[in-house]
């Protein structure tokens, strides 16, 4: 029984390392230009096909898809902002919601589109099979993803912390005001971080398309999930984002399997309105 | 802005010409098709009326008016297959339901404003809609199929022409337009534009913010409920992916934001140009499969919110006013 | 004029965290009476005038409004007692009109959409705003806004109106029309509240000061005192400057 425990707490810390990658992206998108991005976890996605369209069309393993998805994502990204998010920042509130919301429907059904609704998986990636320890089994494809993620994460937090650019990006979300005063091209900052955060999660998709399921409507929920890891770590933080995806990543696996399955989604929603009701700023907001 | 003021004479005329032609409308257009757009275009446009009293007036930006649509709809349905219930007073039992829902997750929502809402709706919203998913007493994701009555208005149902179903729901976009336009005129309206604007401030004017966002959010609930209650009665199946989906709370944002959100006929604007698109497309390019329908979708809500985010609404009234 | 208090404050104490931005801070406040009070900055003058209409809640002491003890009572209860409050910085509905902000002040009186109206527009009349009363809240000047501010607190009809530095960046012309406006509300019997750091009209309007530094009240007294006091110009100015 405890057995099972440590696999099932194993499995949540595996995902909570991708959750993390993920909701990084999205946290320093709005911790710079206040937006909630949408449209993030169809760029999970749109990670995830380019991966498998490289393995499917030409051989090539996911793990040589990363550097792909990252300059695709990112280039990407950069677009997006130039030509639509940069117009709704003066605008009303409500059409920096919906435009992301847009671009998500948009995105998501080209997808469907373009490759059907079919679901994909990569059968055999270059690191695949388990890792047997006694009883307990571990899927290596997931612990590759997952050892993957933390290590994109950690880069990020050195290039923000030690490079100039990076310091430029954390000053602007600090406090944008003073960033401009201080010679700061906050609008570059922008595009850029709204660059960087899509490129971080086109990363994420490679790494996930490495043992998930590939098909158009994947963003829906890991964005949904995504948006309460961030409101969870405290719109904006970085570390707070980390942690808040490992544990939602651990709650999300401890309560499907205590409670039901059905409803790990639900335990993580209804964890996510409980937290915002007790401490609407987040962990560490 | 946001009231319609006094009608100009020309106004008049043109909302009672406008009113006799869709009376008219189905007695006089062929095939059923036009008039099921047009039942369509008057149920989002109730929707969005529902949700311009949240978002509009108090920036309390919900994307999760989904839930309370299938609360709706799943209440009167229940009640009528379980216990005989006739379909008005499951309406009005739908629209209860949903309203103490909302007020529910309303409470430990009452400080969130515009993104942090957004979430939280839309977290409430699958919460529901995983739970129905999964809940055998609704009969899960198999749905349910309404009986057949006889006909009747008493029963809330008709099978041999749809045009019952149009006046009805005509009816309750009117009865759902007044209710808004009170609101508006009255302190409610008042009170919720100061929340809107900001909570300290409303404080400052002696006005308990949360009361107010609860109020709101109960009157919104109650109309989008009814709204679940008429699609169950004209489509006769519900299920969860047909009621509780994202999909349905963000046509529902868009209907309001396209037509102009905070004003009063905004929503009618931005359903008569959105469900009629949203219809055809779906029929001519939709065959679940291809997409292409979204996709327009999709692209037409990115265009708008980038580059005329104040909504059709918005674009006529900034023209009267360089005209003045 | 009565001599009951309008207001007495005893004992007020707030901290956060390691900070103490009121220490046991009293004073009494009488009906009919234009009080200032003043303070360097981060003095804890707003500090305390969040305790005092319920925007924070004191960690010791009370407020009795009236004699009636509004310590732990709710902000918008409060304005409903009788306080009204202006903000720091100044706060109005951007998207109503003029006349529809000091409404939606009114309306916490009466239900009666006519006579919110009307009550409004006598009170745009009393501050000298009703040919304005058309324009929106965010397309008026700041001088503007500060006395639309004034009509709306008004429109909740107050027994005690509390300005928080309602003359910052005003023109010498709109810091007089601003002083004359607020005798006028003094005399419709209102009692005045105000924190203030132009001197001038602390010096013009007030019948008695408050002096708050560090936290703690430190004098108290009519202006001519106040502005001789030795500790006050330490306060402000500085030990260099001691006379």
């Amino acid at each position: 029984m405890s057995e099972q425990l440590v696999v099932q707490l194993m499995n949540g810390l595996l995902i909570g390392f991708m959750y993390s990658l993920i909701a990084i992206g999205l946290t320093m998108i709005w911790g710079v230009m206040n937006i909630i991005n949408f449209a993030h976890a169809d760029f999970l996605m749109i990670g995830m096909f380019t991966s498998f369209w490289l393995y499917t069309l030409y051989g090539i393993d996911p793990i040589f898809s990363i550097p792909v998805c990252a300059v695709l994502l990112f280039v990407m990204g950069w677009l997006i902002y130039k030509y639509l998010v940069s117009k709704v920042m003066t605008g009303p509130a409500l059409a920096q919601l919906v435009v992301t919301f847009g671009i998500s429907i948009f995105i998501a059904n080209t997808a469907v589109l373009l490759w059907t609704p079919d679901f994909r998986m990569i059968e055999k990636p270059l690191l695949y099979g388990t890792w047997n320890f006694g009883t307990v089994q571990l899927s290596i494809p997931k612990a590759v993803a997952s050892i993957g993620s933390v290590l994109v994460s950690l880069a990020l937090f050195l290039f923000l912390r030690k490079t100039k650019t990076g310091k430029a990006i954390l000053a602007t979300e600090m406090n944008r005001s003073s960033a401009l005063l201080m010679g700061i091209n906050t609008e570059r900052v922008n595009a850029l971080s709204f660059a960087i955060g899509s490129s971080l999660v086109g990363v994420a998709g490679a790494f996930l398309s490495m043992y998930y399921y590939i098909y158009p409507q994947v963003g829906g929920t890991f964005g949904l999930i995504s948006f309460c890891i961030v409101a969870l770590g405290g719109f904006g933080s970085i570390e707070g984002a980390f942690i808040a995806g490992i544990l939602i990543g651990i709650v999300q696996t401890l309560g499907g399997y205590f409670f039901d399955p059905a409803y790990k989604y639900a335990i993580v929603f209804a964890m996510y309105l409980i937290t915002v009701w007790i401490r609407p700023q987040g962990l560490m907001g | 802005m946001m009231t319609m003021g006094k009608l100009t004479g020309r106004q008049i005329v043109f909302y009672t010409v406008l009113f006799i032609a869709l009376l008219a409308f189905p007695l006089v257009v062929k095939g059923t098709f036009p008039t099921h757009v047009m039942i369509m275009v008057f149920l989002f446009a109730m929707m969005g009326v529902a949700w311009n009293i949240l978002g509009g007036y108090a920036a309390m930006f919900s994307f999760g008016q989904a839930a309370f649509f299938g609360i709706g709809a799943y209440t009167s349905t229940i009640l009528l297959m379980n216990y005989n219930v006739n379909p008005w007073v499951g309406l009005f039992a739908g629209g209860v339901l949903a309203a103490l829902m909302g007020a529910a997750i309303g409470i430990p929502c009452s400080n969130l404003r515009g993104h942090y809402f957004a979430i939280a709706s839309i977290a409430f919203a699958e919460i529901v809609r995983i739970h129905f998913n999964n809940w055998k007493f609704v009969a899960a994701a198999e749905g349910l199929s309404l009986p057949l009555l006889p006909e009747s208005l008493g029963n809330f149902m008709f099978h041999s022409s749809k045009a019952p179903y149009y006046y009805i729901i005509l009816v309750f976009l009117l009865l759902s337009l007044l209710i808004c336009r009170y609101i508006s005129t009255n302190r409610m309206g008042f009170y919720l534009r100061a929340i809107k604007e900001s909570h300290e401030l409303a404080k400052g004017m002696g006005i308990s913010f949360v009361r107010y966002r609860l109020y709101a959010i109960m009157i919104s609930a109650f109309l989008t409920a009814m709204a679940g209650t008429f699609y169950a009665q004209y489509i006769l199946y519900i299920d969860p992916e047909s009621v509780l989906i994202l999909p349905i709370s963000v046509q529902v944002v868009l209907v309001a934001m396209l037509g102009g959100a905070g004003t009063i006929m905004g929503p009618v604007i931005g359903a008569a140009i959105l469900l009629p698109l949203s219809e055809i497309t779906r029929v001519w390019l939709g065959y679940k499969g291809t997409g292409v329908d979204m996709m327009i979708y999709g692209a037409l809500i990115m265009v708008i919110s980038a580059y005329q985010p104040q909504g059709v609404w918005g674009f006529l009234t900034s023209i009267r006013r360089s005209a003045k | 004029m009565t001599a009951a208090p309008c207001l007495e404050v005893e004992g007020i104490t707030k901290r956060f965290g390691g900070l103490t931005a009121n220490e046991e801070v009293s004073f009494t406040v009488n009906q009919g009476e234009i009080l200032s009070i003043i303070g360097p900055n981060g003095a804890g003058k707003s500090t305390l005038f969040n305790c005092i209409t319920g925007f924070y809640r004191p960690d010791a002491g009370k407020v009795l409004f009236r004699g009636k003890d509004i310590t732990t009572a709710s902000a918008h209860k409060i304005c409903k007692l009788g306080i009204a409050r202006t903000f720091q910085i100044v706060q109005v509905i951007s998207d109503m009109t003029v006349l529809e902000n000091v409404m939606t002040g009114t309306f916490l009186r009466t239900y009666d959409r006519k006579k919110v109206r009307e009550k409004a527009g006598e009170i745009l009349r009393f501050a000298g705003l009703y040919e304005k009363r058309d324009f929106l809240g965010t397309d008026i000047t700041i001088a503007d806004k500060k006395r639309l501010e004034v009509a709306m607190a008004l429109g909740t009809e107050p027994t005690l109106l509390m300005l928080d530095e309602a003359m910052a960046g005003l023109t010498p012309v709109e810091l007089r029309e601003m002083i004359g406006l607020l005798r006028k509300v003094r005399g419709n019997g209102v009692t005045l509240i105000i924190v203030e750091h132009v001197m001038e009209a602390v010096m013009e309007l007030s019948d008695r000061v408050v002096v708050i530094n560090s936290g703690r009240k430190i004098v108290e007294g009519v202006p001519a005192e106040i502005v001789r006091n030795p500790e006050v110009i330490q306060a402000y100015l500085g030990d260099r400057y001691h006379a």
